[in-house]
């Protein structure tokens, strides 16, 4: 069962001592290479960009100081990636995308993984976040209160911190009504906030017009860019010096998510979360205030999603409700459980897969596909696997339940727990299964 | 658990007709009176509130425009409220059995849905479908949705739920929006493979002009009709029927005893010979039935069908099941009933009354949402579920 750990694989020699130092150096080394010398948007390049995220995992698993992996691991997201994504904007965006949803992946963990309420609404803080700013950013603030004029984009910083307390805010108000349900109907009631808050946003545009309905809200506001910029990279043009600009804020939003994760994880409040996870009643018992931490829970899940809410919308410049409907929040939940519900670098891991297989595989295939059938292979016309999002989440989630619920990379408790209940119940297995312990 | 609440004690064979029939027809006598109730209710409610706000409209009496599409309303809950009832069926009894919401059970209703039309393409391609009597029609199609869909219950049971069972509740619950997603998709590849299209059409026989009940006379002489859709009524019908035989099996044939032995002790159940596994079995194939026939009376009375149409209804079914009490079979069906009634005077009546400024269409989505939630916080047992203490 424990196949994750690789000392028994036959690359044990590579993966620690100091040939490790050298394996690990020579294969991003390589793989940044092969990157960086073919920056055309191709199928080529779609491989060495994964092996070059591969690396990052290889980075994680190696043992080699920590200091070092820092270094590297500093090395690849700030030198490499931007320097990739001056000379092709279509992977730097993809990194855009993968930070923004490893960091709403992290904060869907906090509330599923820590203390196990299953959330299937996630997307509706993320909403609440994008359209405080799409309203507050453009013209539309005046279609509410007449006279009013958009906010300076200067105040984009300002209006993250905002998203945070709305979000929270959101969340807790969401949170209140559902805090006494038993974990399946949470998971149901939620997915029906979900709807509530994307219907909303398609009919508030009667009898005030709030959200512009359906159409949605157009050129929103983005953070003006420092003007520093312009004299560390002189040679690149305005575009290319906004695609690093964000990222550079993406992966800054992520660091602090990280941090912000790992610390509560460890922290008393995060002790509390998993004592509720584990067992409602004997927490209870312990003292552990219940409903004060199942809101925090709520808050501190829905605040992340607000910030980045507030981030997604001004890097999309364009916001309309469909971008937040289920579906977006089944995929959020994929992530968080193929990498393995509780455990941080698991999420950012399930994060970073799925966003690739969603916008950068499934897609690639897709034309890849069409290249084949331009030279005259018959593929019917049905067979485009980029429109088969949801079967691929769908089957995503059922193989992962069935084969390994606890994740790629699971947490440590959570596979103690997985283990544990698969050995108490092997031998009920043996009688037909059919008995449950009470 | 509710199933269980009336009679267990004498074995089926012993029973006297009286309690047999009581068993069978006392649910459908709850179902009738609330149907009566929330309909009563509702338009005391509306035509009140319809009233109180006469002043703020000048042009049109909105007293008068309230009652004269009120008759209309009321057929328009009815259908409604049996399409929820039979979804939320399904819902209920796995729920009873293996308390588990499963969640694909509106896929389910949506296979069911394609089936039939794939059915009536099937019959219309080789020009027999203007040949078989309507009714006819109806009842092969009904019965090979019925089959589509209860197998595909069964098989989603073995292959995505059985494996799971002794997992913490979460897990099968994820593996089960697995499915629901999956099955999605699934049809959707299908229905395009095959040529049925993403709007799939669902050709059914001419059912004749729609039934003229009665004509009501509004205010500037002329007269309203009041019109029943044959393929409503025959929703109705059916659903009734469905409603009398679900009855009949779960509490007067052997078949439903061991159902509601299940869903009562599911060990001592099995200490007493009853093959638990299989009787789950059985159950997923009754609801995914129900839910199959449900979606072949949706797709005659609509007339087109897609993948997607089987996510809403699911979950408002899903909230009927919880109104009524979940895992409570009368309660599933008052509970659609009472829900069915409440979108249609929210649909109808929303933009009336407030002139427009919210479309009633759209927040009668929000109304079931809100039910769920209100339900859920102050009577989460529903209206005929009994207070359960939570098991340690």
């Amino acid at each position: 069962m424990s196949t994750n750990s690789l000392p028994h694989s036959p690359f044990a020699a590579l993966n620690r001592g100091p040939l490790a130092y050298v394996a690990l150096t020579a294969y991003i080394a390589v793989t940044s290479i092969l990157m960086l010398t073919n920056t055309r948007t191709s199928l080529g390049t779609d491989v060495s960009f994964v092996l070059f995220l591969l690396g990052f995992l290889l980075l994680y698993r190696a043992r080699v100081s920590n200091g070092y992996k820092l270094a590297l691991g500093a090395i690849m997201l700030i030198g490499v990636v931007p320097y990739f994504g001056t000379m092709n904007a279509y992977y730097i965006e993809l990194a855009i995308q993968a930070g923004i949803f490893v960091a709403l992946a992290l904060g869907l963990n906090v509330v599923v993984g820590f203390a196990g309420l299953l959330d299937l609404g996630y997307v509706a803080f993320f909403a609440v976040g994008a359209y405080l700013w799409g309203i507050f950013s453009t013209d539309q603030i005046a279609q509410i209160s007449p006279g009013a004029s958009p906010v300076s984009p200067q105040l984009f910083y300002l209006f993250m911190a905002l998203g945070l307390f709305v979000g929270a805010f959101f969340g807790v108000l969401l949170g209140l009504p559902v805090l006494r349900l038993r974990g399946d109907y949470l998971a149901i009631v939620t997915l029906g906030l979900g709807e509530v808050i994307r219907v909303l946003a398609v009919n508030l545009d009667r009898p005030i017009n709030i959200t512009n309905g359906s159409q949605g809200i157009k050129s929103i506001a983005r953070p003006p860019l420092p003007d520093f910029l312009y004299a560390i990279f002189p040679g690149l043009d305005n575009p290319q010096l906004y695609q690093l600009f964000i990222y550079a804020l993406a992966l800054l939003v992520v660091g602090i998510t990280v941090l912000t994760v790992f610390r509560l994880k460890n922290s008393r409040i995060g002790r509390a979360w998993e004592a509720i996870r584990e067992d409602e009643t004997a927490a209870i018992a312990m003292g552990v205030p219940l409903v004060r931490m199942k809101l925090m829970a709520f808050a501190v899940g829905a605040s992340f999603a607000g910030v980045m809410g507030v981030l997604f919308a001004a890097k999309q410049q364009f916001i309309n409700p469909p971008t937040f409907d289920l579906i977006r929040s089944i995929g959020i939940l994929a992530m968080v459980i193929l990498g393995g519900m509780g455990s941080i670098p698991g999420v950012i891991l399930g994060g970073v897969l799925v966003t690739l297989l969603d916008l950068q595989i499934l897609p690639r295939i897709a034309t890849e596909l069409g290249a084949l059938k331009r030279q005259g292979i018959v593929i019917p016309d049905w067979f485009d696997p980029a429109q088969y999002q949801r079967a691929l989440f769908g089957l995503l989630l059922i193989l992962m339940m069935i084969f390994r619920p606890e994740g790629i990379l699971p947490d440590q408790r959570r596979r103690e727990e997985a283990h544990e209940t698969a050995v108490q119940e092997a031998p009920e297995e043996a009688e037909a299964g059919e008995v449950k312990p009470v | 658990m509710a199933i269980a609440a009336d009679a267990l004690p004498a074995p089926a064979s012993r029973r006297t007709l009286r309690m047999t029939l009581a068993g069978v027809f006392g649910p459908l006598g709850q179902v009738f009176i609330f149907v009566v109730g929330s309909a009563i209710v509702l338009s005391v409610i509306t035509v009140l509130v319809a009233f109180l706000l006469r002043g703020t409209r000048t042009n049109v009496d909105l007293v008068q425009a309230t009652l004269t599409i009120l008759p209309q309303v009321i057929v328009d809950g009815l259908v409604r409220g049996f399409l929820f009832a039979t979804i939320a069926l399904g819902y209920t009894m796995v729920y009873g059995v293996l308390e588990f919401i499963n969640f694909a059970h509106g896929e389910i209703f949506m296979v069911g849905a394609f089936s039939g039309a794939a059915l009536g393409t099937v019959l219309a391609a080789s020009g027999m479908l203007n040949a078989i009597p309507p009714l006819l029609f109806v009842l092969i199609a009904v019965i090979v949705g019925m089959l589509v869909s209860g197998m595909l219950a069964m098989t989603i049971e073995r292959v995505a739920y059985r494996p799971l069972r002794n997992a913490p509740r979460l897990v099968p619950l994820i593996s089960a929006i697995g499915v629901s997603l999956l099955l999605q998709d699934g049809m959707r590849l299908i229905a395009n493979v095959t040529g049925l299209g993403f709007n799939a059409r669902f050709p059914t026989p001419n059912f004749g002009p729609p039934l003229q009940l009665a004509q009501i006379p509004a205010a500037d002489g002329r007269t309203i009709p009041l019109i029943l859709d044959v393929r409503a009524l025959i929703f109705i019908v059916a659903a009734t029927l469905m409603l009398i035989g679900l009855n009949y099996l779960v509490n007067a044939t052997k078949l439903g005893t061991a159902i509601r032995a299940v869903a009562q002790d599911r060990p001592t159940a099995s200490l007493m010979g009853i093959n638990v596994n299989q009787i789950i079995a059985l159950t997923f194939l009754i609801g995914g039935a129900l839910g199959g026939a449900a979606g072949v009376l949706f797709g005659i009375r609509v007339g087109t069908v897609n993948p997607y149409i089987g996510f809403l209804p699911g979950l408002k079914a899903f909230t009927a099941a919880v109104l009524g009490g979940i895992g409570n079979i009368p309660g599933a069906m008052v509970g659609g009933i009472v829900l069915g009634f409440l979108e249609a005077f929210v649909a109808s009546y929303l933009s009336l009354l407030t002139g427009g400024a919210f479309s009633g269409a759209s927040y009668a989505d929000i109304v079931a949402f809100a039910i769920l939630i209100l339900i859920l916080i102050f009577r989460p047992s529903g209206l005929l579920g009994e207070a359960v203490a939570q098991k340690v």
